[in-house]
């Protein structure tokens, strides 16, 4: 892959809606990698969250939009708890989920979660699963 | 009547652009009391500072006014040219007509800047004729030394004095000098083994005979100023006389009690009487006090008994000494980061999770396992090691926001040792950035990474627990953008290099400045890295910030060459431009000495022929004094005064505009 890198894609009003959404700075990432080192499921995500901080800084907005990893997020906050910047990577997503949901697009209706994942799924993932699906 | 003489400078076209340096010139001429003008091309140039001189003593000139350049380029130029020519250096002015006027005008016309020109100089000439010639202050210099600190900064910068025939005090806090570098293993890059390159240094500054060692000391107080600083030193009680003590270890072989050595940072235990490792200088040990049961309890006493020439004195107290110096150098070193602040890295709950420091005194042929690395917990030698860099260093969150500059280099290190100690052993690295600039350190890096296989992974550690015996380490690779696990035996954390407990206190007692981190301030970061801005203190080692060995021994050397060239001349002399109290008029209400930040003013006494003090005043130090005028401002009774920008002059400047 090949990027051409442009002033317009880096600043892009894209970009800036995400920072203003989650309220995180992406140019305050310099890019340790702790918050995809401790993720609980970061093993299940296309992106891991310390490259969806690099594609953001890059501007690269449709390779994150693009990608399971907001949605496979469970909210566990380990990332922002982690992480020696103090920049919240959850929040990031949560914004990129919020974003998305404004759109209209990729929404579920609670009635089509299937009732066996629910008595099966743990609370928290109950719990951020319906911020991220029905909000 | 004033004889004042005005020259105009055109600074080449940097003045002349837009200010009409001829009509300056001619306009002040036309003033009362100015006998002389002229502009030139370059008045600092030699024919320049000739043509200031020859007017000086043609025209008999009792005052001289050079506009041209800000005083902090050229006012000590021009006044050793007046000097020359037989005028009392403060007795020539200058005005700043080039950053302070054709700088900031752009008018080509010349109009703006030739009137503002004109009326600078004009306030200069009012000014100037209130100036009162002074002379420089002159301060007799003791010429020894302090040292504060006997780690290898100190040690460096003692024996430089020393060695320029000066006498030095070292104070060190711990029972022997060397610090931190003692307790390393190697040193990079070479490998040189650091205590054989420590040791000699450190017999050398025992026997120096203008080296006086004060260990076990600390010092409490700091009274006067560069040359003549009086200073307060608490020589702790050793309970063995260092006088009569041959080092002959029998006390300590014989003593029944055993507690854990901070030297050996938890990793193995020490006697109560002890000295902190082997090739201790001087070679006396100390009793640990709150250790001792003899001490506490009266119980015990072998010790005493054991010792051939009777040294050891249970009633030993702390000896309080003062002594007199010139000047002081400050090398008080640094600590690590206590890593009790990462609890995602298990360190204090993991037995097998230690810091760098640790790692030295496993792999030190002196330390606990005599040079093997064997883990804490079972004493195992481990098969893959995992190296945390950044532990702490570069975290603003949770540590310092700040790059502890040796990390990279010693953790490259450790791999090293440790692949050559264990062979087919595995070491991991978790790294953000590889930091190894520095003579023969890039290839130091490679070197561990291509020929002693260590494993470099690119991202940061998030968490350390246990399983079965092993510590597992889960990161990231970010480089390949995956999670990764290690199951590892042993754990190493590169922890942040902070500075020492107390560091603010003994600034304070100092009186020099210190960061956020609580890092000394340098005079200036680039062109005085030594110097403080207490005059006679300067600084060495990693008490101004982290770095590594060479450079601490550059510091050293670089703090002694300053205090050499201190010591250099009987006397040194400064500025005149002190605080002047009139004598007259002081009612001693002491706001001045509350708000001096330099304690330059004392309370004082005029005293009758019996000797009874009639009345009190305050009076300024001229050796301390850096002329600050805060004391001007905070003076009730309008009594203060700042030599050569006294209320007459300003307020004549002021008049004049």
């Amino acid at each position: 892959m090949k990027l051409k890198l442009s002033q317009a894609d880096i600043d892009g009003a894209e970009v800036q809606l995400i920072e203003r959404v989650s309220g995180e700075e992406m140019k305050r990432c310099y890019q340790c990698g702790n918050c995809s080192g401790g993720c609980p499921v970061a093993y299940a995500m296309e992106v891991p969250p310390s490259q969806i901080m690099r594609f953001l800084q890059l501007g690269m907005v449709d390779e994150v939009m693009g990608a399971n990893s907001m949605w496979v997020c469970v909210g566990c906050l380990q990332c922002s708890s982690r992480c020696p910047q103090g920049v919240s990577v959850a929040s990031v997503l949560e914004g990129l989920r919020q974003i998305t949901l404004r759109k209209g697009t990729d929404k579920t209706r609670v009635a089509d979660i299937p009732a066996r994942f629910l008595e099966k799924a743990p609370q928290q993932a109950i719990v951020c699963g319906f911020r991220k699906f029905v909000s | 009547m004033p004889r004042i003489g005005v020259f105009v400078c055109q600074c080449g076209n940097n003045i002349a652009a837009t200010v009409d340096t001829k009509k300056v010139a001619e306009e002040m001429g036309r003033l009362p009391g100015v006998v002389y003008t002229c502009d030139y091309k370059f008045m600092c140039s030699s024919p320049g500072q000739e043509m200031l001189k020859q007017a000086i003593k043609e025209n008999n000139l009792d005052g001289v006014i050079v506009s041209a350049c800000s005083p902090h380029m050229h006012e000590k130029t021009f006044r050793k040219a007046s000097e020359a020519a037989g005028l009392n250096p403060y007795r020539c002015e200058i005005t700043n007509i080039r950053e302070q006027c054709s700088w900031v005008h752009h008018d080509r016309t010349k109009a703006v800047g030739t009137v503002k020109s004109m009326d600078l100089t004009r306030m200069t000439i009012q000014r100037l004729k209130k100036n009162r010639p002074l002379d420089k202050i002159r301060i007799p210099v003791r010429k020894r030394a302090l040292v504060i600190g006997g780690g290898i900064a100190g040690i460096q910068a003692a024996l430089d004095i020393a060695e320029g025939g000066r006498e030095v005090i070292l104070v060190e806090k711990e029972p022997s000098i060397g610090g931190n570098m003692a307790r390393l293993s190697e040193t990079f890059p070479t490998m040189d083994c650091s205590q054989c390159i420590l040791t000699p240094k450190m017999v050398e500054a025992e026997l120096n005979e203008n080296i006086k060692l004060y260990t076990y000391s600390e010092v409490e107080k700091v009274d006067g100023y560069i040359g003549n600083f009086t200073v307060r030193i608490r020589r702790k009680s050793k309970y063995v006389d260092e006088e009569r003590c041959t080092g002959c270890g029998e006390c300590i072989e014989k003593c029944p009690f055993k507690v854990e050595s901070r030297f050996e940072l938890g990793l193995a235990k020490r006697k109560v009487i002890y000295t902190p490792f082997p090739q201790s200088v001087p070679n006396v040990p100390v009793i640990d006090a709150p250790n001792c049961p003899k001490i506490q309890k009266d119980r015990c006493g072998v010790c005493a008994l054991v010792c051939g020439p009777k040294c050891i004195d249970f009633k030993m107290e702390d000896r309080i000494e003062t002594v007199e110096v010139g000047a002081i150098v400050v090398a008080t070193g640094y600590q690590l980061m206590p890593n009790a602040r990462f609890g995602e890295y298990g360190y204090g709950r993991i037995k097998d999770v230690i810091n760098g420091m640790q790692f030295e005194r496993l792999a030190s042929s002196s330390g606990p396992t005599g040079g093997e690395i064997r883990r804490p917990s079972d004493g195992k030698v481990p098969d893959s090691v995992v190296f945390i860099q950044c532990v702490g260093s570069r975290d603003e969150k949770k540590g310092v926001s700040y790059c502890s500059k040796v990390c990279c280099m010693y953790t490259a290190k450790h791999t090293m040792l440790y692949h050559h100690k264990v062979h087919g052993g595995k070491a991991y690295v978790f790294y953000m950035d590889i930091r190894c600039a520095g003579k023969r350190y890039e290839e130091f890096v490679r070197r561990a990474i291509e020929h002693d296989g260590a494993m470099y992974l690119r991202g940061r550690v998030s968490r350390v627990y246990e399983r079965d015996g092993k510590v597992i380490v889960q990161g990231a690779d970010t480089l390949s953008a995956s999670q990764v696990e290690i199951e590892a035996d042993m754990v190493v954390l590169a922890t942040a290099i902070v500075s020492r407990d107390g560091a603010d206190t003994l600034a304070q007692r100092l009186g020099i400045g210190y960061d956020r981190h609580r890092f000394y301030n340098e005079y200036h970061p680039k062109l005085k890295p030594v110097e403080t801005v207490t005059a006679g203190i300067y600084l060495a080692g990693t008490c101004i910030g982290p770095m590594d060995i060479p450079e601490s021994v550059a510091q050293g050397s670089a703090a002694a060459s300053k205090v050499l060239a201190l010591f250099s001349a009987d006397e040194m002399s400064r500025e005149p431009i002190t605080a002047l109290v009139n004598k007259a008029t002081c009612n001693a209400c002491w706001d001045c000495v509350t708000a001096c930040p330099y304690s330059a003013i004392e309370k004082d006494a005029v005293k009758n022929r019996q000797g009874e003090i009639v009345r009190r005043l305050a009076r300024v130090n001229d050796g301390v004094c850096q002329g600050c005028g805060v004391c001007v401002a905070a003076c009730r009774s309008k009594s203060i005064d700042l030599k050569g920008y006294t209320d007459e002059q300003v307020f004549a400047a002021i008049n004049a505009f």
